[in-house]
Parts: C-alpha cells; sequence; structure tokens
C-alpha cells in the first residue's frame, strides 16, 4: 500500500502552518519527517492517518491494504496513550475486540506482539508501573496487534531518556528487520531520523514546506556500526535546520 | 559495547578524613503524615470519660447535655421497643430509593451533557439554573404533587442528589484525557466503545467523588423532609424527642445518623477501590 500526499495545505485560524507539501510513503520505507518545533510535522501526521482534514490538497490511498490487516493507518503517540484502568494485554486487546477477535485467537495475537516486544512477563502489568520505555512498548505492541499496512510515529521516542531512546531504537530497527513495515516517523531529533530514515523530508519552519528529501541506502541494521559514515549527512542536515530552529525558537518567544 | 574488563571498584576507606569534619546537619523529615491507629479511639475513649465524669459531678448541666447514661438507655429502649428498626427502615428506605434514583438519573443525564454538544447548550443552563435551589423548599410543593406519603420525601432527596452527580459527571467526561479518545478514533474504534471503554472509565474518579457529596445532602435532606412531614424516621424521632426536652433520646437519633454517613462513606470507598483499583 502506499500513501500519497498532493499538494498539502493548511491554516489554523490566520497562521499558515503548511504550504504545498507533496511526498510519498512507499511500501516497506520509514520516512523520517523532521522539523524545527511548530513547523507541522505532527499536523501532517494527523492528516495522512485521517485525523485531521487538510485545508488544500489531498491524501490519497493506492493499492489494497494488505491481508488480515484490521486498521490499515496506525499512529504511535509521544505520550503514549494507554488507558490507565487496563492492564498491557488489556490494552492491546482493546484494538481487537471491536474487530470481534476475543477469546483463543485474541490471546494467541497478544501473547505474539507481546513476544515480539518482549513485554510476555508483564501482560498483567498496570500502566501506572511501567517505565516510559516499557509503556511505549505496550503502544508498539498494540500497533503491531492489527497489522498496521503503515504506522504513523508521532515523536514516539520524545518523552523518554536517550538510554531508553536508543533501547527503543534498536527494538525499532530489529522489528522491522523482521517484518519490514511502512511508517512516517515525525521527530525533531535528527539521530533518531538518521539512524531509522530510509528517506528523510526536511521541512521548514512555519509554514512548513519541503526544504529538502534525502534518501539513506544504507541498511537500517548497519547504521549502528557504520555511524561515522553518516555522520557528515546528519551534520549538513543539521546546518540546514539551525538557522530555522532558531529562527523558529525566536518566533515562539515573541507568540 | 566491546567486552573490555570492568576495573575493580576502589574500597570505600580509601578515603582521608580531615580532623574538622563533622556529619552534615539533617533538615529533613517532619511534614510528612505516619500512621496513629490507636490515637483515634484513645481520644474518643477520654473524651467519653469526661463527658461521662463532668454529667456525674454536675459540671455539665442535664438540660445542656444528657449524661452517657441516658444516651446507653435511649438506645436500650430503641433496640427493645422495636422503634429502631421502625425508624431507620423507613429512614434507609427514603434515602436509598431518593440517592439511587438520583444517581442513576444523574449520570446518565450528566453523560448525554458531556458527550452531545446540543444536550449540553440545551440543557446545561436549566441544570445551572435549578441546582442552587434548596431542595427542601421545594418539598411542599412535592407534597402538592405527590402527596405527604412516601413519595414527596424520596423525590426531595432524589432531585437534591440529581443535579450534584450530573455536575459531577459531566465536569468527569470534560475531564477524560482527549489523547486517549483521539487514540481510541486513530484505532477505527466505534462510538460505543469510546463512550464505553474510554469516557465512562476516565469519567469514574469524578463521578465517584460526586457520590461523596451527593450522599451527605442526601442525608440533610432526609433530616429535613422527615422533620417537616413524617410519623415516623431518624429525623421525626429527633424533632420528637427535642420537643419533650429528652435530650438521650435526640443524641442517640443524632448518632444513628452519623452512623448512616459513615456507612455511606465507607461503602463508596470501597467502590472507589475496586473501581479505581487501576489507580496508585
Amino acid at each position: 500500500m502506499r500513501i500519497i500526499l498532493d499538494r498539502i495545505s493548511h491554516s489554523y485560524a490566520d497562521t499558515e502552518v503548511l504550504r504545498d507539501i507533496s511526498f510519498d510513503l512507499r511500501a516497506g520505507e520509514i520516512v523520517s519527517i523532521i522539523g524545527p518545533s511548530g513547523c507541522g510535522k505532527s499536523t501532517l501526521l494527523r492528516m495522512i492517518g485521517g485525523l485531521e482534514r487538510p485545508g488544500a490538497g489531498q491524501v490519497l490511498i493506492s493499492g489494497p491494504a494488505p491481508e488480515g490487516c484490521l486498521n490499515p493507518l496506525t499512529y504511535i503517540f509521544q505520550d503514549f496513550a494507554l488507558l490507565p484502568w487496563r492492564t498491557v494485554e488489556g490494552n492491546v486487546s482493546l484494538v481487537l475486540e471491536d474487530h470481534g477477535i476475543r477469546g483463543a485467537r485474541a490471546r494467541e495475537v497478544i501473547a505474539d506482539v507481546l513476544a515480539r516486544t518482549k513485554l510476555s512477563d508483564f501482560r498483567r502489568a498496570w500502566p501506572r508501573q511501567l517505565s516510559g520505555g516499557m509503556k511505549q512498548r505496550v503502544a508498539i505492541a498494540r500497533a503491531l496487534a492489527v497489522r498496521p499496512a503503515v504506522m504513523l510515529m508521532d515523536e514516539p521516542l520524545s518523552a523518554l531518556d536517550s538510554q531508553t531512546r536508543e533501547l527503543l531504537m534498536d527494538d525499532l530497527v530489529e522489528l522491522w528487520t523482521r517484518t519490514p513495515f511502512t511508517a512516517a516517523y515525525v521527530t525533531h531529533n535528527l539521530a533518531e531520523a538518521v539512524r531509522l530514515g530510509h528517506r528523510i523530508v526536511v521541512l521548514s519552519r512555519r509554514p512548513g514546506r519541503i526544504r529538502e528529501v534525502v534518501d539513506i541506502d544504507m541498511p537500517l541494521a548497519e547504521r549502528p556500526a557504520r555511524m561515522a559514515e553518516l555522520e557528515p549527512l546528519q551534520r549538513s542536515l543539521w546546518e540546514m535546520m539551525r538557522d530555522e530552529a532558531a529562527a523558529a525558537d525566536r518566533e515562539l518567544a515573541h507568540a | 559495547m566491546p567486552d573490555s574488563p570492568l576495573p575493580e571498584p576502589r574500597p570505600g576507606s580509601a578515603i582521608e578524613i580531615p580532623q574538622d569534619a563533622r556529619p552534615v546537619p539533617f533538615r529533613g523529615g517532619g511534614f510528612q503524615h505516619r500512621r496513629h491507629p490507636f490515637l483515634a479511639p484513645v481520644v474518643l475513649l477520654i473524651l467519653l470519660v469526661l463527658w461521662q465524669i463532668g454529667s456525674a459531678t454536675g459540671f455539665i448541666s442535664p438540660i445542656a447535655m444528657p449524661a452517657p447514661r441516658d444516651v446507653l438507655i435511649a438506645f436500650r429502649d430503641l433496640i427493645v421497643t422495636g422503634t429502631l428498626w421502625t425508624n431507620l427502615s423507613v429512614s434507609l428506605y427514603r434515602l436509598l430509593t431518593g440517592w439511587l434514583l438520583g444517581a442513576v438519573l444523574g449520570i446518565s443525564v450528566g453523560l448525554i451533557i458531556g458527550l452531545l454538544s446540543q444536550a449540553r447548550a440545551a440543557a446545561l443552563p436549566i441544570v445551572s439554573a435549578l441546582f442552587p435551589i434548596p431542595k427542601i423548599a421545594l418539598l411542599p410543593l412535592f407534597i402538592i404533587w405527590l402527596g405527604i406519603g412516601e413519595g414527596s420525601k424520596v423525590a426531595t432527596i432524589l432531585f437534591g442528589t440529581f443535579f450534584p452527580t450530573v455536575i459531577s459527571t459531566y465536569a468527569g467526561v470534560d475531564a477524560v484525557d482527549r489523547g486517549l479518545i483521539r487514540m481510541g478514533q486513530s484505532f477505527g474504534l466505534k462510538w460505543s466503545s469510546i463512550v464505553r471503554k474510554i469516557i465512562i472509565p476516565g469519567a469514574m474518579p469524578g463521578i465517584l467523588s460526586g457520590f461523596r457529596i451527593s450522599f451527605s445532602i442526601a442525608i440533610v435532606l432526609l433530616v429535613a423532609a422527615e422533620m417537616i412531614g413524617a410519623q415516623h424516621g431518624i429525623g421525626a424521632y429527633i424533632l420528637m424527642a427535642g420537643s419533650i426536652f429528652n435530650l438521650g433520646e435526640l443524641f442517640a437519633g443524632v448518632i444513628i445518623l452519623s452512623s448512616i454517613g459513615l456507612t455511606g462513606s465507607w461503602l463508596i470507598g470501597l467502590a472507589e477501590r475496586r473501581l479505581l483499583d487501576w489507580r496508585a
């Protein structure tokens, strides 16, 4: 399945947040979307998933969803969005219940996704008992349970400390290597974008426009060992964003 | 990570301590509540003993306060003559029917107001206008409508608990994390599933703390209604005792009311622990 963004523009009241954005998400590919704060990255992601309507332009889906897919466009949120009154397995089962998956079939799916996210020992824990990293693993397990065609990740690691972030990046790479998934990965963290993105879309400050699209050929699994080769790319991305970020920072101070 | 051998941790005694070294003075502590489970019974006992001594020595006039003995006698009479059960049963019937109906209706209306913006626009001004009326002022109206029997008293309690429940329920719905609702929508959950599995559990803490308020309001209204027009019931019993200056009976009635209130809030606490076990 392929997602095409066709000349998306959007404004909130008098503030123009996005202008003329066009790119696509191809099957089995992770696209990192980076940009300074307030550039409309998260708004863009909400539009891709149908939670918000663009002011102009359209988001298109092409091709059928893969077999067994329950929720083609599935989010992973920065704040995890777990129900505090459901246990780990209850949170996963939440998204299966409406599809009529209960009982033994649900247990099978839940066991599988919890094993893939290394949570099997915590299936009866309450969210409040889990660390931030574990909570995000539960959210990832929940997303995997509906067999998404496209994962929409909104700063999924930004609420975590840097060590947990490293661990979860490795986990995501492992998950992707085992079964490649399609994803849009919104972040303001260049290291994450470079580690996880097959393609990086750089947005300018508000109103967000595409400044650059960079392809990275290196396989995800090899990147931690060959970080030095990616260093120049990361630095050039930072050069590109630096002035924008500084300007965005001053802009927010005025607002 | 290459597995390089970690250096041995240094023993703690390796540091040299100068002559004038002294411990950092401790400034923390305090401002923390510890459990003292025996203090409350002891204080209660001391008060009872002082009360008995005061009454026995004549320091406390029997016209102002009955002796603890008189209160015990009143309780004994209540049990022996069976009037305890007569009064308590009618009072509990009125209280529980009124409160439960008020709570159920209040939660339903509160949810509708919380969920549908048309309902909110239409009903919230009416709720706000009726909420501040002391419901006991409506008792004469309810007597005209429903007669002097149980209906008018139950209706007073029902109305008294309905409005606070509506308000705490819709405030609870408003307080549900929007992020969780968006999550439900993003996974394609049905509207009814979002309400049942996200909004109602999320509003539950607010609803239950509303129960505490509405239960104490219900007791106030119960006593007031029974004092205005009832033959039986704790309120009528207290009024009767007061009019014949039987302070022992009066105090017995007040103690029964306090027990009803304590039992109610204990039950609500039990429900909180069961329904909100997901909280710390």
